[in-house]
């Protein structure tokens, strides 16, 4: 897995001298400093989660369960795409009936670069260990407590060690390792270490990762389930390919294998990591890069600690803080670096980088909402890169209407972070009320005041960004910044509108088509009618009276993709079809004959995630203003009118 | 009068003369002709077919003040096929126009009930019907009458009686004598073609009419004798008076000459009856010419009667905001606007918030509305014009 040999200082929490807990009990009579000193002592970070767990994801079985595949599969989507391998994960969920009812196996392999043997204890044995906290670089994980913190509560509740088979080269033989969490101490303790030969067999590209943890857990299907998750993660990264082996249930006996496909065969682009912007940080954060920087002046600190800060603009913070680029760093007390702080964030620094960022993109969203869902309709909007707090970032929205999704419902918010799925925590969500805060109402969707809209919708709201602001550490939903909440309804506005086009032109069709049968209904009359009048050919007027109802209610026998647009028009009655490209100049991304057709063939598991309503009875759209007819005065005819009697 | 509903009756005027032509059925095949072929031939060509329909709303009505009745302007309104809410109207149009021709040029003549039935059938490869209700084809007939200038009778149609006369004449109906003064307590059912071909007058003592609301106090009037004491014909149109019953009035107006009284409620329904008899209405404002009495009077009921006759409590029945609105309409119709007793008429009304029907003086005593009221109208010559 990713998390590389990078030893740096750990946190303060890990290494802070002791002193007094959280909590002191008021002195009573007769303790004495020295009475009490001999109970304070150091709390390790892993006893402090495991008494806390529920701060990590682990609140109850069902959650844990999630929670432990998340953090597995996290990971291994991160080392695989850091290794530049179009990642194959493996999920099962083994249930362990004769160790009890709740008991279960996690099983996660990848086909990622493996992890080096010195490196284990420390990635699944330690929290607060990682290559990815200290770095400004977009990637799923970001605190390195994950997977270690999943294999501690896999240790708490089952007592099981957590056992973990790698390879790392096809030339070396898989190793396992089973390790045992030392809460005490921090750190895992080895309980065995085996070569593997044997085991070769898992890992089909000579490299990967398998982890094993035995926990208490619930499986249950549906919102915030497992199913879920992986289906989830599978529309956001189409790049991977998941096969998925769900437990036993009452229903399938022998559990169910559901593979995704990849929807996509090229990797997300790299990402550059960033060192902090100048705006992005704290006095405190500065303090603390100054004592650890290795540059000895400070206009060396400022040009290697930081991005974009150019040495001009470093000169003129110098000199704002009455020091120079030539000024020794570690002369830099605590007046001046407040001094220091202050100018750097009154300086005008251009925005930060952006080469940081993998936005799933506006074609890999479209390809993942298609095979994930198959709906009628699909609109994706993808912002430019924006910043808070000094961190750039960028958000995607898509929405997806129609096909087999419920239309009498709310409509489903899928969030995304990095290209994580977050089923918890929906409504403190930022990107939920801002699809809360958005007038659908205005795109032809009806909409319940101040809640989520209501038809066969789905909207997708990614952020990408160097840090995702959770509001936890479990990342469950991202932090409410106005900045975010901005980008994050602009992007569904954009989305909103393209629905809200396609919904019209939809009911345009729909009543074309109503109109159409009504011509045909009364048409037959009027020949009838014409020929008994005046001997004309009945069945002449007919026809031209049919040909005319055609041309006028042409609209009925469009044919639209996935992203609204006019892609054929039926012949009447008859099977041919004529194709038409639509030249459209706006939009940029024309889909292929070929993505309207292909289904991704394993998700009808996934449809549990709408229950099993198929009506997919469309959403009347508000707008019934009445249709403006272009009065056509070519056939005006004067009927003589005499006036009679008198 | 028996109800009587126009489909049992067999025994029509025209239908007792089958297979004769009229004078106008050639001009009338030709406008039907017409309008199928110009119909067909836009159609054919590709077009949207249209016919002009002439509007028949207050709008396109003018009041004529020299001839004191209602005309109908030239607007006229497009009805489409190609247009969602007229397709089916336009096709009905058709249909009817096609099933009158047929009914021409067979001679013969049918209530606007079996009109209906016979152009009344399930459209091809559907569940619906070409004709939703009665009302719809009898529109639909009514437009046609405007848009091809023929009338009614003219099309070999008729509609269903409801009017009853009684009286000092004598009248030939389809070759039949009838003397309303022998005609019992029903009277004389008044046809719905009494053109001249149909109905003539044969002998007629009579020096004036007296047309009353509706038929309880015709009944009234009849059992009286009022029409004996008074020698008069009395006559009655069921409420709003089909076309037959104002076509006879005025021919009584104009061939006997006979002034024309009448003792209507008082109330917005009963000052529109007076006023479609006396000017023509505006649904029919093309037939007013032939149909409009422009000296029919108004004797009753006044607002003022409640004083007057000092009527009590009970009569009163309040006016509601419809029966005020619709006052205010009527006052404000270009015919009753310049008009200062009727102006007068409508604002007492309104003042004091309530109307009274014919029947209201029956309080009073059962013949007074016959003894008393009516005889002292028409020597003080108290009405209004």
């Amino acid at each position: 897995m990713t998390e590389q040999a990078t030893l740096l200082d750990s946190p303060r929490m890990a290494k802070r001298e002791p002193k007094p807990p959280g909590r002191t009990k008021s002195p009573r009579a007769g303790a004495t400093a020295e009475s009490m000193a001999e109970k304070q002592r150091e709390i390790s970070v892993s006893e402090f989660f495991a008494k806390n767990r529920h701060l990590l994801g682990f609140d109850n079985p069902r959650k844990a369960l999630l929670t432990a595949v998340k953090e597995a599969v996290d990971n291994a989507l991160d080392a695989c795409e850091e290794a530049n391998i179009l990642p194959d994960i493996l999920v099962e969920l083994r249930a362990l009936p004769e160790a009890g009812e709740d008991r279960f196996l996690v099983i996660v392999q990848d086909n990622g670069p493996g992890i080096v043997r010195r490196q284990i204890e420390n990635i699944f044995g330690k929290l607060l260990y990682g290559s990815k906290f200290h770095r400004l670089k977009m990637s799923r994980g970001q605190q390195g407590i994950g997977i270690s913190a999943a294999g501690m509560y896999g240790l708490i509740t089952t007592g099981k060690p957590v056992r973990i088979i790698s390879k790392t080269s096809p030339k070396k033989p898989a190793h396992e390792v089973v390790l045992k969490m030392d809460t005490s101490k921090n750190r895992a303790d080895v309980v065995s270490e085996t070569e593997h030969p044997e085991d070769d067999a898992l890992f089909p590209d000579g490299r990967g990762t398998r982890i094993e943890i035995e926990l208490v857990g619930k499986y249950l299907k549906g919102d915030r389930s497992v199913d879920q998750y992986i289906q989830l993660s599978a529309i956001a990264n189409p790049h991977a390919r998941f096969t998925y082996i769900s437990p036993p249930t009452s229903a399938l006996p022998e559990g169910e294998k559901t593979v995704f496909e990849r929807g996509v065969d090229e990797l997300p682009e790299p990402t550059e990591e960033i060192k902090p912007h100048p705006h992005g940080i704290e006095l405190g954060t500065l303090i603390g890069m100054l004592e650890r920087t290795t540059e000895s002046q400070l206009g060396g600190f400022f040009a290697n600690e930081f991005c974009r800060l150019t040495p001009k603009v470093g000169r003129d913070v110098a000199e704002q803080a009455k020091l120079t680029t030539r000024s020794w760093v570690k002369n830099i007390g605590h007046a001046e670096a407040e001094k220091l702080y202050k100018a750097l964030q009154e300086a005008k620094v251009m925005a930060p980088p952006t080469n940081c960022l993998s936005p799933i993109g506006v074609r890999t969203m479209i390809k993942g909402l298609e095979q994930g869902l198959a709906p009628d309709f699909i609109a994706v909007s993808s912002r430019p890169p924006a910043v808070y707090r000094g961190r750039p970032f960028i958000i995607e929205a898509g929405v997806a209407f129609g096909g087999n999704l419920p239309a009498e419902d709310s409509a489903k918010v899928f969030r995304f972070a990095n290209r994580v799925p977050l089923q918890y925590q929906q409504s403190a969500c930022s990107s939920f009320k801002s699809v809360a805060e958005t007038n659908w109402k205005s795109y032809g969707l009806q909409q319940p005041r101040g809640a989520l809209p209501v038809g066969p919708l789905v909207v997708m709201i990614h952020m990408a960004s160097v840090w995702v602001p959770f509001t936890s550490e479990s990342k469950e939903a991202i932090a409410d910044y106005d900045e975010i909440r901005k980008e994050m309804k602009l992007a569904l506005m954009d989305c909103g509108r393209k629905l809200g086009t396609y919904l019209r032109k939809r009911a345009k069709m729909r009543r074309a088509g109503e109109r159409r049968d009504i011509f045909r209904r009364y048409i037959g009359e009027v020949a009838k009618a014409c020929e008994a009048l005046s001997g004309a050919d009945a069945k002449q007027v007919y026809e031209a009276l049919l040909a005319t109802a055609k041309t006028k209610t042409i609209e009925s026998d469009q044919v639209l993709d996935e992203e609204g647009k006019v892609v054929a028009v039926k012949g009447g009655g008859d099977d041919e079809t004529v194709y038409i490209r639509e030249l459209d100049d706006d939009d940029s991304q024309p889909v292929e004959e070929a993505a309207a057709t292909k289904k991704r063939p394993n998700t009808a598991s996934g449809d549990s995630l709408f229950g099993e309503d198929d009506d997919a009875s469309e959403i009347e759209s508000p707008d019934t203003k009445p249709r403006r007819k272009a009065k056509k005065k070519v056939a005006k005819k004067k009927v003589v009118r005499k006036k009679k009697g008198g | 009068m028996a109800k009587k509903t126009t489909r049992k009756t067999s025994r029509t005027p025209a239908s007792s003369t089958p297979g004769k032509p009229r004078s106008t059925d050639k001009a009338t095949i030709a406008n039907l002709e017409r309008l199928g072929s110009t119909v067909a031939k836009v159609s054919v060509s590709g077009k949207d077919p249209i016919v002009d329909v002439p509007t028949r709303t207050l709008s396109n009505t003018s009041f004529n003040k020299r001839k004191r009745t209602l005309e109908m302007g030239d607007a006229t309104q497009q009805r489409e096929l190609f247009n969602l809410n007229q397709a089916k109207k336009f096709m009905q149009t058709m249909l009817l126009a096609s099933g009158t021709k047929e009914l021409v040029e067979a001679g013969k003549t049918t209530s606007l009930r079996g009109m209906y039935y016979k152009c009344l059938h399930t459209i091809a490869g559907t569940k619906e019907k070409t004709l939703g209700d009665q009302s719809e084809s009898d529109a639909v007939l009514e437009d046609l009458e405007v848009m091809l200038g023929s009338l009614r009778e003219e099309l070999h149609l008729f509609a269903k009686k409801a009017g009853t006369m009684v009286g000092n004449i004598t009248v030939i109906d389809s070759g039949d004598e009838i003397d309303c003064r022998r005609m019992g307590s029903g009277g004389y059912a008044i046809p719905s073609i009494v053109e001249p071909d149909i109905l003539q007058f044969k002998k007629c003592d009579a020096k004036f009419v007296l047309h009353v609301e509706k038929n309880t106090v015709w009944s009234r009037f009849n059992e009286d004798k009022f029409w004996q004491k008074h020698n008069c014909i009395l006559t009655e149109g069921g409420g709003q008076p089909p076309r037959g019953v104002r076509r006879l009035l005025r021919r009584l107006h104009d061939e006997l000459k006979l002034p024309v009284y009448c003792l209507l409620d008082c109330d917005p329904w009963g000052h529109y009856i007076y006023s479609v008899i006396k000017q023509g209405s505006i649904n029919l404002a093309f037939e007013s010419e032939r149909m409009a009495v422009p000296d029919a009077k108004f004797l009753g009921i006044r607002a003022l009667d409640y004083d007057r006759c000092e009527l009590t409590d009970d009569v009163q029945i309040a006016l509601n905001d419809r029966d005020t609105s619709r006052a205010k309409q009527i006052a404000a119709y270009p015919w009753f606007a310049q008009n200062k007793p009727w102006q007068m008429e409508i604002a007492k009304m309104l003042k004091n918030g309530f109307k009274m029907e014919v029947e209201s003086l029956i309080t009073k005593d059962i013949s007074y509305v016959t003894e008393v009221y009516v005889p002292e109208r028409l020597r003080e010559r108290d009405w209004l014009d």
